[in-house]
């Protein structure tokens, strides 16, 4: 049997930008699975606060990424038939404490795009919008995975100052994947993974501002 | 070795194997009844034929009273005439020993020497009885083997009021009996009818034929005329009573054969392109999908080199595999179901040999049509696959658009939460898929609904026939029209509760250019056993002049009330009648015209005679009223209602009405068929969506309401649309159904319609389960993080 992980202990403090960095196959996905709550650990634990998300049920999964969670794929996985407002109303009808859609999309810069179908918006638009409708939750942690694997340099930059934002501002932490090691730099900690073993976690005492970050 | 993209095939059909064997099945069973009914047309048309000509079946026949045998060199005087032989025929009864009713019989006369000329018999066991020998008789094999009788065997056979003992010497099958059954009865039942044949001297004997016939039998040359052979031999036979000479196409054994080929072959016509055109969509659906879901691959390719058209064979190689599958299971499974349906009609029909050789052209048609169908699909799927450049593939496609769908502006609109809007967006952003979905799983209501009623509606036919239309116990015939007092004796018999005397004249009926060879039915004025009713069941008062018809008969003739007909009566004084039809009545059984007895009487000039008459009998002594009329020499036959019933009712569900099972059970599998593929179709589209709305955190249950939502909606419109098909189809089914023996009536039955329905929401159901297993385990992050 192969292990995507072995031996990981780690902490990740509340409120902090953290970024995961490593190899395709390195294990980083796997990790995002457990933390995010889409997967269980074969052994070991995964704690959120002092809850115990492999001994959790599907149910109790499904509570806990809808009460705590915020997820942005590379991809935007935006639904196609509902317009940018009603994508982020799908989360926020159902969350426990969410701000209104129109002010998640204020924070991503997208006031003017609210009634538009993701069809009629631009990839940078639409990851926004895939950050907007995570946050709206207000979400204890958000997970990004490759956030801005599909975007051009200056499209990028603004969608990791949004993230950046939403991390001063809510509080939220951020943890991103991705294998572009510049990112790093805007991190208040960054792991990198090495064969499914945390090869190195380094805490940045100066973060560069997003705009900052070399492309 | 086996080209990569060969080896891509083959999984893609391990992936989408679940669509891919229901598709297989809805082709497999168009292309199986194809197959079957073609092929049981080809094997009984090909059969009867040889049969007709190896046996030198007649192609004329014509009854008469008594005519000496100098007269048959009259008939083979007659232009046109090869070849001409007379015989003597009779009815006699068949005694089974514990058994209070006689069975009824036919017995036909062999030469006494020499070979038969026509309509010879076909030996199955035994030899010919020998020449002169006056107690040696063949017997109908399919009787023989219902009752158990084996050569050597004596039985108890009263002809003309005259009982013997005969002995069997061989049992034999002949073109002229494929289908028999008892006179009044109308359905064969091999049990309840016989037949048998002996040397001319003993039937002239107990028939008063000695030097004389009753029946010529008659073949035409090559190139002679039918009909005018037939008003040739009317003319020379008239003065010896002759009843009407008749062709073959006029033997009742030959039409109901004719009829069942005929409905056979109207079938396997009509139903097959309907799986075909069901099962061609799906796939073009399904594959349409996998090109959508494979732009990368197919720019990949493309980029690599691969022409247009190799990439567009890969796939048009799927569909013709899936296709080429269910052809081929079809033709298997069609030549498999055809022989398991000879039983059958080597049951009802007595042929003597039947073997199920299926139509080379069934498999032609069978096979091109659903590759042709399928491939009118992938047209479309091409025409795709070609405009897709290599650069743009590489790309991941943009989101749909759903900018020109709904905006739920509305007071009503707003009130919608996403996922129904998710639901209600993807309905209008492609309304023709979601109707045709919608029109499939409404065909699907309306065969299953069809259908079902149908099986009620043979029920229905029974009891309405044995408990409206007749309430009598017994029918009992005389071997000729008796004076009235003959009721008064039934009477008298212990047990006979009451008696209803009736007159029953052959008449050929006769209006414009069309006519039917059948009888009037002469019945007291105010019936009780018997009656005429309207379609609500009441009886219909017959009038003191005129007719009333059965309904198949006034179908028929194209007649309505108020119509003159012409009867031309067939035996005493054959008189040709001007008579007007005054109602048309709700019959299921037989082709009637009903007649007040006296006014049928007063035309013959024969009056106060009866045929027979119907009973009530007490049923704690029925035994004993049969066992007194087998020994009454007056009485030819006796049909007791209860056996009838038993017969008709083994008929519908053994014979030509079991083709029901076969048809409601294929309209419930492609009905399942059409649910399931609705659901995958649904949820292939769907995944990516439904993977975001789990790591949202929306339930399994949310989840499911965004997959299942729309096809629940598809589902509930179709409902009512099918129910309403189905009604229409009902009448439809019935007509196939019916034949001039039975009418199937076609009406609204809710419960079928219920039960069809309730079939439909469960089909959904487990397909929802079976895919939403599938959802389950579908790792989230990976359909995630591919491009679609």
């Amino acid at each position: 049997m192969v292990h995507a992980l072995r031996g990981v202990d780690l902490d990740i403090p509340e409120g902090e930008i953290v970024v995961l960095l490593g190899a395709s196959g390195s294990g980083k996905s796997t990790l995002l699975n457990i933390l995010g709550g889409l997967d269980r650990p074969t052994s070991g634990t995964a704690r959120f606060r002092d809850a115990d998300l492999g001994a959790m049920t599907d149910a109790g999964l499904t509570r806990f990424r809808r009460d705590h969670v915020g997820f942005v794929f590379q991809f935007y996985n935006l639904m196609p038939s509902l317009t940018a407002r009603e994508n982020v109303e799908l989360v926020t009808e159902i969350a426990e404490n969410p701000m209104p859609p129109e002010r998640a999309l204020d924070l991503v810069g997208l006031t003017k795009r609210l009634d538009h179908f993701p069809s009629q918006l631009s990839g940078g638009e639409q990851q926004r919008v895939a950050i907007a409708r995570a946050i709206a939750k207000q979400p204890d942690v958000l997970f990004c995975d490759e956030p801005t694997g599909a975007l051009d340099s200056a499209t990028g930059r603004a969608v990791l100052e949004v993230l950046n934002d939403v991390n001063a501002e809510l509080g939220a932490t951020v943890l991103m994947v991705t294998h572009a090691a510049n990112i790093a730099d805007m991190a208040h900690r960054v792991i990198r993974l090495v064969d499914g073993q945390i090869g190195q976690v380094q805490v940045n005492e100066a973060r560069l501002k997003p705009a900052e970050i070399e492309w | 070795m086996v080209s990569p993209l060969d080896r891509k095939l083959f999984r893609d059909l391990w992936r989408i194997k679940g669509q891919a064997v229901a598709i297989v099945l809805v082709i497999a069973t168009g292309v199986m009844l194809q197959v079957m009914m073609s092929g049981l047309v080809a094997s009984l048309t090909e059969t009867r034929r040889a049969y007709y000509e190896r046996n030198n079946l007649a192609d004329v026949f014509a009854p008469v009273v008594r005519a000496p045998d100098a007269v048959l060199a009259r008939l083979a005087d007659i232009p046109g005439v090869a070849r001409v032989t007379g015989r003597a025929v009779g009815r006699a009864l068949i005694d089974i020993p514990g058994d209070p009713v006689p069975v009824q019989s036919q017995a036909v006369g062999l030469p006494d020497s020499g070979a038969q000329v026509l309509n010879t018999v076909f030996l199955t066991a035994g030899r010919l009885p020998a020449e002169h020998h006056r107690d040696e008789a063949l017997l109908l094999s399919g009787f023989a083997a219902a009752h158990g009788y084996v050569i050597g065997d004596r039985i108890d056979v009263t002809m003309n009021g005259s009982r013997r003992s005969i002995r069997i010497v061989g049992l034999a099958q002949s073109p002229e009996f494929l289908f028999v059954a008892a006179p009044g009865e109308m359905v064969p039942d091999p049990a309840r009818y016989g037949v048998i044949w002996m040397r001319r001297s003993a039937l002239a004997a107990a028939f008063d034929m000695e030097g004389a016939f009753n029946e010529a039998l008659l073949s035409i040359s090559r190139g002679g005329s039918e009909a005018a052979v037939i008003d040739a031999v009317d003319r020379v036979l008239k003065p010896w009573g002759g009843t009407g000479a008749y062709g073959r196409s006029d033997l009742v054994s030959d039409r109901f054969v004719t009829e069942e080929i005929d409905g056979l072959a109207t079938m396997s016509r009509a139903v097959p392109p309907l799986f075909i055109a069901v099962a061609a969509f799906l796939l073009y659906i399904v594959v349409n999908r996998i090109v959508q879901s494979e732009r990368e691959e197919i720019g990949l390719l493309k980029a690599f080199g691969y022409t247009n058209r190799e990439v567009g064979a890969h796939y048009v190689k799927l569909v013709l595999l899936i296709a080429g599958a269910g052809a081929a299971l079809g033709c298997l499974l069609g030549v498999l179901a055809g022989r398991a349906m000879i039983p059958i009609y080597t049951t009802f029909y007595n042929f003597p040999f039947l073997v199920f050789r299926p139509d080379p052209t069934a498999f032609v048609i069978g096979v091109s049509a659903s590759i042709a169908a399928a491939s009118a699909g992938s047209v479309f799927v091409l025409r795709r696959i070609f405009a897709l450049t290599p650069s743009e593939a590489m790309r991941p496609p943009a989101p749909a658009d759903y900018s020109k769908t709904v905006t739920f502006a509305g007071p009503v609109g707003r009130r919608l939460d996403q996922p129904t809007r998710i639901v209600l967006r993807g309905l209008a952003r492609s309304p023709w898929r979601a109707m045709a979905l919608s029109a499939g799983i409404a065909g699907g209501m309306a065969l299953a609904s069809g259908m079902t009623t149908i099986y009620g509606s043979f029920d229905r036919m029974m009891d309405i026939s044995f408990s409206v239309i007749d309430r009598s116990d017994a029918t009992v015939f005389f071997h000729t029209p008796l004076g009235e007092k003959a009721a008064f004796e039934l009477a008298r018999i212990p047990g006979v509760i009451a008696v209803e005397p009736f007159r029953e004249v052959a008449a050929t009926l006769k209006f414009g250019r069309r006519e039917y060879r059948g009888s009037v039915s002469g019945m007291i004025a105010d019936p009780e056993m018997t009656r005429a009713i309207d379609d609500r069941y009441a009886a219909i008062p017959l009038p003191a002049r005129g007719l009333v018809l059965g309904e198949a008969l006034a179908e028929i003739l194209a007649v309505a009330p108020g119509d003159i007909l012409t009867i031309e009566v067939t035996e005493g004084r054959q008189p040709v009648l001007e008579v007007p039809v005054t109602r048309v009545a709700s019959t299921l059984i037989g082709a009637p015209a009903y007649m007040q007895m006296a006014a049928l009487n007063g035309v013959m000039s024969e009056p106060g005679r009866i045929s027979g008459a119907r009973l009530r009998v007490d049923e704690a002594r029925a035994d004993e009223v049969y066992r007194h009329l087998k020994d009454m020499p007056t009485v030819a036959g006796v049909s007791v209602s209860e056996n009838a019933r038993a017969s008709l009712q083994k008929l519908m569900d053994q014979g030509a009405g079991s083709a029901r099972y076969i048809m409601g059970a294929v309209a419930f599998i492609i009905t399942f068929g059409i649910v399931y593929n609705a659901a995958r179709i649904a949820q292939n589209e769907r995944s990516r969506d439904l993977a975001s709305l789990r790591v949202m955190g929306f339930s399994k249950g949310e989840t499911a309401f965004v997959l299942l939502g729309e096809l629940a909606i598809i589902t509930l419109v179709a409902l009512p649309v099918g129910s309403l098909v189905g009604y229409a189809l009902t009448f439809a089914i019935a007509r196939g159904f019916s034949s001039e023996l039975y009418q199937i009536p076609a009406y609204f039955d809710p419960f079928s319609h219920g039960f069809s329905a309730a079939f439909i929401i469960v089909a959904a159901v487990v397909s929802g389960l079976l895919v939403e297993r599938d959802l389950n385990r579908m790792d989230l992050v990976t359909v995630l993080k591919s491009r679609d």
